[in-house]
C-alpha cells in the first residue's frame, strides 16, 4: 500500500511478566509497522497486552516487567537499547503520547498554557515569550474555545473533552513523528468522543504523523483506523487494512469480537400491552447543593427534574444519557439509596418513598440492583455464598435454605456450585457480574435496576451477560430499569428508552421508534455520535 | 491469613520488631517465675555498680534493690499497661468513628465535636490530671491513657468508613435489606481494619511511653514497679549511679522501637500498595 519506509518498526517484541502471572509473556512476538500519515489501531480485550505495546514504544514499561527480546526501530535506532537521557530527548520531541484519563494526566496546579509551554522548556527550545505564543497557537489548533482565556485556566475548570484537547495540544507541541494514543476517548461521552476522534484524524493528516491508537472499541476502530492489529493474549491474531478486517475477518477471534459488538438495529419486540404497572415514578426531583462558602454562590446541580416514568410487568425500560445527565441518580432515587427532594416511587401498590426504617427494609427485596463495577460491588472479605445469602438471611430465611438457594442461583447464572466457598478476587470481571446478578435474584425481586451493568466488561463477555439478563428476565417475569450510556446495548435489550439530559427526560419512546425517528435534537445528536455508525465505511 | 504472615515475615523491620516483642513478652510472662524475689526487697548494699556481683548483675539502686529484678517485673507493668490501654482505646474509638462515618449528618457532627473536645486538651496534661484525681493505681493509669488516646482511632475509623460506605458492595447490602449494625460490623469494619491495626501497634508504644512518663513523675501505681518509676527514682543520683536510670531507659527504648518496627512491617503487609519497595 505504501512504499515509504515505516516511521516505527516493532519487530518480534516479547515482554516478560513477573513469575506467577497468568501467562509468561504480556506481549509475545508482536511485530508491527507504523507509517507516516497512517493510523494503526491496536485492538484487544482487557489483558491482551495492547497497552504494554504502547508503553514499550514510549519506554514507560513498569519495573515489574522486562523486555525479553525484539527491537523497536525508530530513525535508525533501537529504542529498547536507549538509556534514560536518550529517552528524555526523544519523548515529547519525536514520540508523543495521549493518555486515557485527561484529568489525572494534567497537573492540577498548573495553568493549561504553562503546561503546554513546559513542553518546549523541557527540551530547552524557544524563549518564554515565544513559548507562550506557541501555546496559544496550539490551543487554537486543537479547537479549544476562547484560547486566550483557556490557556490561563486550570485543568479542573475545563470539561473532559477540553482537557483531552489540551493533552493533544501538548502532545503535538514539538511536532512529533509518532503519536501514541492509549484509549484516549474511553473516559469521554459519545458526543465528545466523536469530536476528539475527528480532531485526531485531522491533525494526523495535516502533520503526516504516524499514529498508534490503542482501543477496545470496534466502533472507534471503524471510525478512525487505516490499519488494524488484533491482539489476543499478547499475540497478534490478525492484521490488515481496516476495510478488509471489517468486511472479511480471517481469524475466528476477530469474527467473534465483531459479532459481539451489539448492532444499532433494535430487534423486533412483542408489545406488552394489558400488563400491570410494576413501577411508577412520579415527579422525582433531586438537586445537589455544594456550599460555595462565604463569598461564592452555592453550586446547584439538578440530578433529577420532574422525572416521570412507569415500567410494565416484564418490560425493560432503558435510561440513556451522557455522564452527569442524572441517570445513575435516578436509579439510586428509585432504590431509595438517596432521598428525593420531591416525588413518589411506587412499586405495585406500595409507596416506597413514604416508608422508613424497618418497614422500608421489609419492602426492599421487591426491587434489587445490579451495580456497575464488578470489582467494587462484591465485598473482598466475604465468601460468595455469604454475599448471595446475606439478603435472604437478613429477611429471616433459614441460613441452610438460603445457602441451598444460593447454590441454585449460581447454577442459574452459569457458575458452578463450588464457587460458594470462594472469595471474589478468584473470579474474572464477567463472573463477578454474574455473582452480582445472583445476589440481586436471591431475594426474588419483581424489578431489577441495572446501573451500567455491562459497561465495565469486554464486548464478548458483555454479550454473554446481556443474554443471561434477557433470559432470566423472561424466565422469571421480571421488569427491568436498564441504565446505560451505550446506545448499542440499549438497542438490544430495551423495550422502551428514555433519554436523559441534565436531569430531565427529554424523550421516551419504544426502542424501534426512537432509533427510526428521534424527535428531540439531543437524541439525534447522541445517535449520530455513536462510534462506528457508518459501519464499514472505507477508511481513507 | 497465611499470605499475611509470609508478607510480614518478608519485611526485615517486621521480623526484628516481632522478635523484640516476643522477647519482651516472654520476659514479662516467665521472668518473675525465674526470679521470684520481690523487686522491692533490698538485697545488697546501695549503689552497687553493675557487673560486679553475679547475683545482682545490673547493680543495685539507692536503697540496695536489684535493678535487674526491677527491669523484669517492670516489663510486666509496661507491656500490660500498653496493651490493655490500647485495647480500651480501640473499644471506645472504633464504635464512635464507625457510627460517625456511617450515619453522617448530625450524628457525625455530635460525635466529632465530642472527639475534638478530647483532642484540644494536651493529652499528657489530661492524663496527669486524670491519674491525680482518680488516685494512682494500675486501673486509673490504664483508664487515663485510654481516655487520651482514643480520638485518633475514632478519626481514622471515621475516615475509612466514610470512603467505604459509598462502595457498591455496601450499597448492595443496604439494597438487600440488611440492618445498619450488620452492615457496619460485617461489610464495612473488616475492610477498614488494616490501618487501625497499624495505628494500634504504634499506640501500644505511645502508651508505654505515657505510662513511663507518669511513673517518672511519681504518678505510677505505688505497689507495682515499672521502668518509668525506676528512671524517676534514679534521676537524682544519675551522676553517681548511671546504671539505675540507663538500664530501664534502654528497656523502654528497645520495646518502643520494637513496636514501631512491627507497625512498619504491618503497614507494608497490610497496605502493599503503599509500601516503599517494589513499585
Amino acid at each position: 500500500m505504501t512504499t515509504a519506509p515505516p516511521a516505527v518498526s516493532i519487530k518480534n517484541l516479547r515482554i516478560a511478566l513477573p513469575k506467577g502471572a497468568e501467562r509468561p509473556f504480556a506481549v509475545d512476538g508482536v511485530s508491527l509497522d507504523l507509517h507516516p500519515g497512517k493510523i494503526v489501531c491496536v485492538v484487544g480485550e482487557s489483558g491482551s497486552g495492547k497497552s504494554m505495546c504502547a508503553h514499550a514504544l514510549m519506554g514507560l514499561l513498569p519495573d515489574t516487567v522486562a523486555v525479553a527480546s525484539g527491537e523497536i526501530q525508530f530513525e535508525g535506532r533501537d529504542l529498547l537499547k536507549l538509556d534514560d537521557d536518550g529517552w528524555r530527548d526523544l519523548r515529547g520531541r519525536r514520540l508523543a503520547m495521549i493518555f486515557q484519563e485527561p484529568m489525572t494526566a494534567l497537573n492540577p496546579l498548573m495553568r493549561i498554557g504553562d503546561q503546554m509551554a513546559e513542553m518546549f522548556e523541557a527540551h530547552g527550545l524557544l524563549t518564554p515569550k515565544e513559548r507562550r505564543a506557541k501555546a496559544l497557537a496550539l490551543a487554537r489548533e486543537v479547537g479549544l474555545p476562547d484560547p486566550e482565556r483557556i490557556v490561563r485556566a486550570y485543568p479542573h475548570q475545563l470539561s473532559g473533552g477540553q482537557r483531552q484537547r489540551a493533552m493533544i495540544a501538548m502532545a503535538l507541541a514539538l511536532e512529533p513523528a509518532v503519536l501514541v494514543a492509549d484509549e484516549p476517548t474511553t473516559a469521554l461521552d459519545v458526543t465528545t468522543q466523536a469530536q476528539i476522534l475527528k480532531l485526531i484524524r485531522n491533525l494526523q493528516r495535516n502533520r503526516n504523523m504516524a499514529v498508534m491508537f490503542i482501543t477496545h472499541d470496534f466502533g472507534v476502530v471503524a471510525d478512525i483506523a487505516d490499519q488494524v492489529v488484533v491482539l489476543r493474549h499478547g499475540k497478534v491474531v490478525e492484521e490488515g487494512p481496516a476495510a478488509t478486517v471489517f468486511s472479511e475477518p480471517q481469524h475466528d477471534y476477530t469474527k467473534a469480537l465483531l459479532a459481539a459488538v451489539p448492532s444499532m438495529d433494535p430487534p423486533a419486540r412483542s408489545p406488552l400491552d394489558n400488563q400491570a404497572r410494576a413501577v411508577e415514578v412520579i415527579g422525582l426531583d433531586k438537586t445537589y447543593v455544594t456550599s460555595g462558602g462565604w463569598f461564592r454562590e452555592d453550586r446547584r446541580v439538578d440530578a433529577a427534574r420532574a422525572v416521570n416514568f412507569s415500567i410494565l410487568k416484564g418490560e425493560t425500560l432503558g435510561l440513556v444519557g451522557e455522564s452527569g445527565s442524572g441517570k445513575s441518580s435516578v436509579a439510586r432515587l428509585v432504590m431509595r439509596l438517596i432521598e428525593a427532594d420531591r416525588g413518589t416511587v411506587r412499586i405495585g401498590e406500595t409507596d416506597l418513598t413514604s416508608l422508613a426504617g424497618k418497614a422500608l427494609r421489609a419492602e426492599r427485596h421487591r426491587i434489587q440492583m445490579i451495580f456497575q463495577d464488578p470489582f467494587a460491588s462484591l465485598n473482598p472479605r466475604r465468601k460468595i455464598g455469604h454475599i448471595i445469602a446475606a439478603g435472604p438471611i437478613a429477611a429471616g430465611v433459614d441460613p441452610k435454605v438460603a445457602f441451598d438457594r444460593a447454590r441454585d442461583l449460581l447454577k442459574m447464572v452459569g457458575l458452578d456450585a463450588g464457587s460458594l466457598e470462594r472469595y471474589p478476587h478468584e473470579f474474572s470481571g464477567g463472573q463477578r457480574q454474574r455473582i452480582g446478578i445472583a445476589r440481586a435474584l436471591a431475594l426474588e425481586p419483581e424489578i431489577i435496576v441495572a446501573d451500567e451493568a455491562v459497561s465495565a466488561l469486554d464486548v464478548s463477555v458483555q454479550a454473554q451477560v446481556l443474554r443471561l439478563l434477557e433470559d432470566l428476565k423472561a424466565r422469571l417475569g421480571l421488569s427491568m430499569l436498564f441504565i446505560t450510556h451505550d446506545l448499542r446495548v440499549a438497542a438490544q435489550i430495551c423495550d422502551r428508552i428514555a433519554v436523559m439530559q441534565r436531569g430531565a427526560i427529554v424523550e421516551l419512546k419504544p426502542t424501534a421508534q426512537l432509533f427510526a425517528a428521534p424527535e428531540h435534537a439531543y437524541t439525534r445528536e447522541l445517535l449520530a455520535a455513536v462510534p462506528g455508525r457508518k459501519e464499514r465505511a472505507p477508511a481513507a | 491469613m497465611k499470605q499475611f504472615w509470609t508478607s510480614i515475615l518478608k519485611s526485615p523491620s517486621g521480623v526484628i520488631g516481632l522478635i523484640i516483642l516476643l522477647l519482651a513478652i516472654s520476659v514479662a510472662v516467665f521472668g518473675p517465675m525465674l526470679f521470684p524475689n520481690s523487686p522491692w526487697r533490698m538485697v545488697q548494699r546501695p549503689f552497687l555498680p553493675p557487673f560486679t556481683l553475679s547475683t545482682v548483675p545490673l547493680g543495685t539502686d539507692a536503697l540496695g534493690r536489684d535493678v535487674f529484678a526491677g527491669m523484669i517485673f517492670g516489663a510486666r507493668v509496661s507491656l500490660l499497661v500498653g496493651l490493655v490501654s490500647t485495647l480500651v482505646a480501640l473499644v471506645v474509638g472504633i464504635p464512635i468513628g464507625a457510627m460517625a462515618g456511617y450515619f453522617g449528618g448530625r450524628v457525625d457532627d455530635a460525635l466529632m465535636r465530642f472527639t475534638e473536645f478530647f483532642q484540644t486538651i494536651p493529652s499528657f496534661a489530661l492524663a496527669i490530671v486524670l491519674v491525680a484525681i482518680l488516685q494512682p493505681s494500675i486501673y486509673s493509669i490504664v483508664t487515663s491513657i485510654a481516655l487520651v488516646s482514643w480520638p485518633p482511632v475514632a478519626r481514622l475509623v471515621r475516615g475509612e468508613v466514610l470512603s467505604l460506605r459509598t462502595r457498591e458492595y455496601v450499597q448492595a447490602a443496604i439494597v438487600t435489606g440488611q440492618s445498619n449494625s450488620w452492615i457496619i460490623l460485617r461489610e464495612i469494619l473488616p475492610n477498614a481494619l488494616s490501618p487501625v491495626i497499624v495505628l494500634a501497634s504504634l499506640m501500644v508504644a505511645t502508651a508505654i511511653l505515657l505510662e513511663s512518663s507518669l511513673s517518672f513523675l511519681g504518678l505510677g501505681d505505688p505497689n507495682l514497679i515499672s521502668w518509668g518509676y525506676m528512671v524517676g527514682a534514679g534521676r537524682t543520683v544519675i551522676r553517681q549511679a548511671w546504671w539505675i536510670t540507663v538500664f530501664p531507659g534502654v528497656a523502654i527504648l528497645i520495646s518502643v522501637l520494637g513496636l514501631n518496627l512491627i507497625g512498619e512491617g504491618l503497614n507494608d503487609a497490610l497496605n502493599p500498595r503503599l509500601s516503599r519497595e517494589g513499585r
